[in-house]
């Protein structure tokens, strides 16, 4: 073997050990980065991968929203018309947050069952619907109509004003 | 030689993945509603047309019906009309409107500027009967069947190939109320 | 009448692209020079008749033709002519006809830039090239996303263009990102046209290397426009998210950077020519991935087009054969393309080689993070997103090494080389970032690692850019070559970039908070006073605006009135952020939402952003570097044997002995 061609290899070697350290490097980064798209029943079921960031979508409850009077503190409640789940989030909703619309929230599960959201984002307009929260509506098909525990909320609305 | 290849081999793989991911996508657009198979959900609304008369759902019942959600707002469904005024001459069931978050002097002029083929309108201008509905958006297309049950949903407008499907689901509609 | 004259362009422009892709090819394959002769004026026309498609286009949205869909869909009555003009390339219709009008443009630009130095059967190669991929571009327009379909009877008035999309750097964002995406395109016609032929020479490569600058640059220079929009638009204070549509655009980018420093290696000594063309193949590829990915409905984005699978077959379709072909063809052609002289270890081959290296893979980095959803659904492991930590963290690692030896590059001969000569005249420079790196970082408080990395890689850059500017101007008798003169304002550039980055990341102040009238917020010495919250009315929205007063100590310093607009048509709802720019700190404030418990009170986003102009100041001088570089008239002489005299006396200015 002449020097260059050894020159040549162990620069070729160099490249590979390197490509191979940064993939590998990015495959435990990725799977420390992962958010999993879930649903409200899927919660409930217990069916999620643990101390994992999530992706909740789903519908915000109608007559769910509730804010805390002196801070930026709010709570509203997801659901997929079957189970609901309560979020709590500190900060400044989307433009397009609004009950009975599609959200996704990011953020993890607490002790107590309640989704601690760092982010919330609202789909954009009327034709739009995230496909986070219709796999969440989906998934939740087959058991119960919809309509049973958002009535209740629009009637405890209804009888508040 | 075999060398050179990688890249093209890279490249198959990557156009298989896409491949194989873009019906998951088209699955995403066409979601199933968790409604369908279920009852249609009850709710009273008033007419479009004269304000103090109102429709309920319940009053429909042991006969097929199409619901169709619009909003002069709502280009797509502009785009829809001309199949929608179809379904309306052609299949032989009541066609209801469900005018969704609209305004109604607008909603009166879209009608008259481009034709009302539907047997009457139900007015839902603050959009909570859409969310028992579950109304993601407009264009929406419900065939609900003489026992109140929603057989079928179609999500945005309708052309030629859904107009096509759903009149063939019509006919089964009819033929099962004849029965 | 005037959309039946745009489709009708349209097809005249398909036919005339057909006539290119096919009768030039074929001539310059059996030597005919009537039919290459005829690759010029087709390219004339077929740019004469897309000219005339698009122009159409912008003349049925300015005289409101709501039959049109396009128009009905992307417009309305209230808005106002300039953004009438952008909403043509508002559409993903639109956006394509711009695409196909640049692409024309391009070719044109070579037909008539390139026709005296390029041997015309390698010319006449290049444009057929392009001439096919013209085709599929027309094909899919016409095919599947035809932006003169007509709605009859019109309606009264059209729908919105989104709000998002109704401001000035919408304006120039998308046309800016596609000269640059399809840019690349001509360096792709280089690449086939140099393995049609079966040799790359270095001259080829020579005449592709402006073109490339100017793509890379164009590119540059809309994603930058493309964070800057979203830092003020969207109303998160962010200037970057990691979201799939910028990577989209951003993965072109780090293989043309990529490419453009191949080029120089192959151009000026030989080496690695396959891989240049690889990249050259890889850049544009990776451009039509974007379009795909942003279109098809694959990934979902905060801001994708309207989505729809059957143009995304269409595009797979379309990249599966061009990309397919080009890697076929490589992969017959390229073991026999020339091979360039060895080199050393130390030398400035090798520091392009390693450049090529971390920017190729922080290219596939960001491709897996992107794909990855895609991944784990095709295994059926579940339904994820990537988190932007990922990117970053890859990020940071991938760039380090980039940044420390950037400055070498330069200094290093070619062929062979030792570490201590490279390093010598940058000694200054290391020891000048380190200790005025820590000691900016201490005096703005900022002394944490992020900060600290910013400033010592940034000034690093600068100093050791600069450094190499002032020895090259008082060793070399000639005046410094464009060439030159834009790398070392690229390179500034970056460093420019990094110090910005740095900052903003360890240091912004971010507080959402509660405003009622009346209230004042205290932050980082500045004093936020809220006097009311008012409406007001524009053209075609409504807004509640709140009326700030800014002060800094007793002494007031700037007023500002964010807004939360509504848009009439659609209702939508657009956070329009009240912004005092500055060189050191910009203030921030965006309207969040009224608090609906009685009280008037609205969620107010407050952020104090530090030297975050710093990031698009530097990626624009990155951008002016690029066509600064592609002006340098060796590329653009007509007499080769001067233009081969002049790189000889620069390669010699880059290493006096």
């Amino acid at each position: 073997m002449t020097p260059t061609r050894k020159k040549r290899l162990a620069v070729i070697g160099l490249m590979v050990l390197g490509v191979s350290t940064a993939t590998a490097i990015a495959l435990v980064a990725l799977n420390d980065n992962i958010r999993f798209s879930i649903g409200p029943s899927e919660i409930v079921a217990g069916d999620f991968p643990e101390g994992r960031q999530l992706r909740l979508g789903g519908l915000v409850a109608a007559g769910s929203v509730s804010r805390d009077p002196t801070s930026l503190l709010v709570t509203f409640d997801v659901t997929d018309c079957i189970h609901d789940i309560t979020v709590n989030f500190n900060g400044i909703l989307p433009d397009l947050f609004r009950e009975g619309q599609g959200v996704i929230a990011h953020g993890t599960l607490d002790a107590n069952g309640m989704f601690q959201a760092h982010e919330v984002l609202a789909r954009h307009d009327e034709t739009y619907m995230p496909p986070e929260v219709a796999r969440a509506m989906a998934l939740a098909g087959g058991n119960e109509v919809c309509g049973e525990p958002i009535e209740d909320h629009i009637a405890s609305v209804e009888a508040g004003y | 030689m075999i060398r050179m290849l990688i890249p093209l081999l890279v490249f198959v793989g990557l156009i298989g993945l896409l491949l194989i991911s873009l019906p998951t996508a088209e699955q995403r657009r066409q979601v199933a509603s968790p409604l369908i198979g279920r009852e249609v959900p009850n709710f009273t609304l008033p007419s479009l047309h004269e304000p103090e008369v109102s429709y309920s759902t319940a009053d429909l019942r042991g006969q097929p019906f199409i619901l169709n959600v619009w909003g002069s707002w709502c280009f797509s469904c502009r785009v829809e009309h001309p199949y929608i005024t179809r379904l309306g001459e052609e299949a032989g069931i009541p066609l209801v409107g469900f005018n969704w978050r609209d305004e109604r002097d607008d909603a009166l002029t879209w009608l008259s500027r481009f034709g009302d083929a539907w047997t009457f309108h139900m007015v839902d201008e603050e959009g909570r009967a859409a969310i028992d509905l579950g109304v993601y958006g407009a264009p929406e297309t419900f065939l609900i069947d003489h026992r109140g049950v929603i057989r079928h949903k179609h999500i945005g407008p309708v052309d030629e190939t859904s107009f096509a499907d759903l009149m063939r689901r019509i006919e089964e509609m009819r033929q099962e109320a004849g029965a | 009448m005037i959309a039946e004259f745009g489709q009708i362009s349209l097809i005249l422009a398909l036919v005339l692209a057909i006539l290119l892709g096919t009768l030039p090819l074929w001539g310059a394959y059996r030597q005919n020079d009537a039919l290459m002769n005829l690759a010029p004026s087709l390219v004339a026309g077929h740019f004469v008749f897309t000219l005339a498609a698009f122009l159409s286009l912008a003349t049925l949205f300015l005289r409101h033709d709501f039959t049109v869909i396009n128009v009905a869909t992307n417009s309305n009555l209230l808005l106002p002519w300039y953004y009438r003009i952008s909403a043509t390339w508002g559409s993903h219709e639109g956006s394509l006809l711009l695409w196909i009008l640049m692409l024309a443009g391009w070719m044109l630009a070579v037909a008539v830039m390139s026709r005296k130095v390029l041997p015309k059967v390698f010319l006449t190669r290049v444009l057929s090239v392009m001439g096919l991929i013209s085709i599929g571009f027309l094909l899919f327009t016409l095919l599947t996303s035809n932006p003169f379909d007509r709605i009859l009877p019109g309606p009264i008035d059209g729908q919105d263009l989104n709000p998002l999309l109704q401001d000035p750097g919408m304006i120039f964002h998308p046309p800016l990102l596609y000269m640059g995406y399809v840019g690349f395109a001509v360096a792709f016609g280089f690449a086939i046209a140099g393995l049609l032929g079966g040799r790359i020479e270095r001259d080829w490569v020579r005449w592709s290397r402006p073109w490339t600058l100017m793509a890379w640059a164009f590119l540059t220079g809309g994603i930058t426009l493309g964070s800057w929009w979203a830092y003020y638009e969207l109303g998160w204070g962010g200037w970057w998210f990691w979201d799939p549509v910028e990577n989209a655009s951003f993965i072109p980018w780090l293989l043309g950077t990529a490419l453009i420093h191949s080029q120089a290696v192959t151009e000026k000594r030989g080496a690695f020519p396959a891989w240049t063309v690889l990249l050259a193949i890889a850049a544009f590829s990776t451009s039509l991935l974007g379009t795909f990915l942003v279109r098809s409905g694959v990934l979902t984005s905060v801001h994708a087009f309207a989505t729809d699978p059957e143009r995304g077959v269409f595009i797979l379709a379309f990249m599966a054969v061009v990309t397919g072909a080009a890697l076929l063809l490589y992969a017959l052609r390229a073991p026999r393309i020339m091979t360039g002289k060895g080199f050393d270890f130390v030398s400035r081959e090798s520091a392009l080689l390693l450049n090529n290296v971390f920017f190729a893979v922080s290219a596939g980095m960001v491709l897996l993070g992107t794909l990855y959803p895609l991944i784990i659904d095709f295994m059926g492991w579940g339904q994820i997103s990537v988190g932007p930590p990922y990117f970053s963290a890859m990020f940071i690692l991938l760039m380090t090494p980039i940044v420390m030896l950037m400055p070498l590059g330069p200094f290093s001969r070619w062929g062979q080389d030792n570490l201590k000569r490279v390093m010598a005249p940058l000694l200054i420079s290391l020891v000048v970032a380190i200790v005025a790196g820590l000691a900016i970082a201490a005096l703005l408080g900022a002394f944490n690692l992020r900060a600290i990395t910013g400033w010592i890689g940034g000034i690093w850059l600068i100093m050791g850019s600069l450094s190499y500017f002032w020895r090259q101007k008082s060793q070399s008798r000639f005046k410094l070559p464009r060439g030159q003169l834009g790398m070392v304002m690229a390179h500034a550039g970056v460093g420019v970039f990094i110090i910005g980055v740095g900052m903003v990341e360890s240091m912004t102040y971010e507080r959402d908070v509660r405003f009622g009238a009346g209230d004042t917020l205290e932050v980082a010495g500045y004093r936020f006073h809220l006097h009311e919250v008012a409406s007001v009315k524009g053209p075609n929205w409504i807004a509640d605006e709140g009326r700030f007063t800014v002060y800094r100590g007793d002494r007031e310093i700037a007023r500002m009135q964010p807004q939360k607009r509504l848009y009439h048509r659609g209702q939508q709802v657009m956070t329009q952020v009240a912004l005092r720019p500055g060189v050191f700190h910009d203030l921030y404030i965006a309207m969040g939402e009224p608090l609906e418990d009685g009280t008037g009170d609205w969620s107010i986003r407050v952020h104090i952003k530090p030297f975050v102009r710093w990031i698009w100041g530097g990626a624009f001088l990155l951008g002016i570097g690029g066509l600064v570089a592609a002006s340098d008239r060796r590329y653009w002489r007509q007499q080769r044997a001067e233009a081969e005299r002049e790189a000889r006396a620069e390669d010699q200015g880059a290493q006096p002995a």
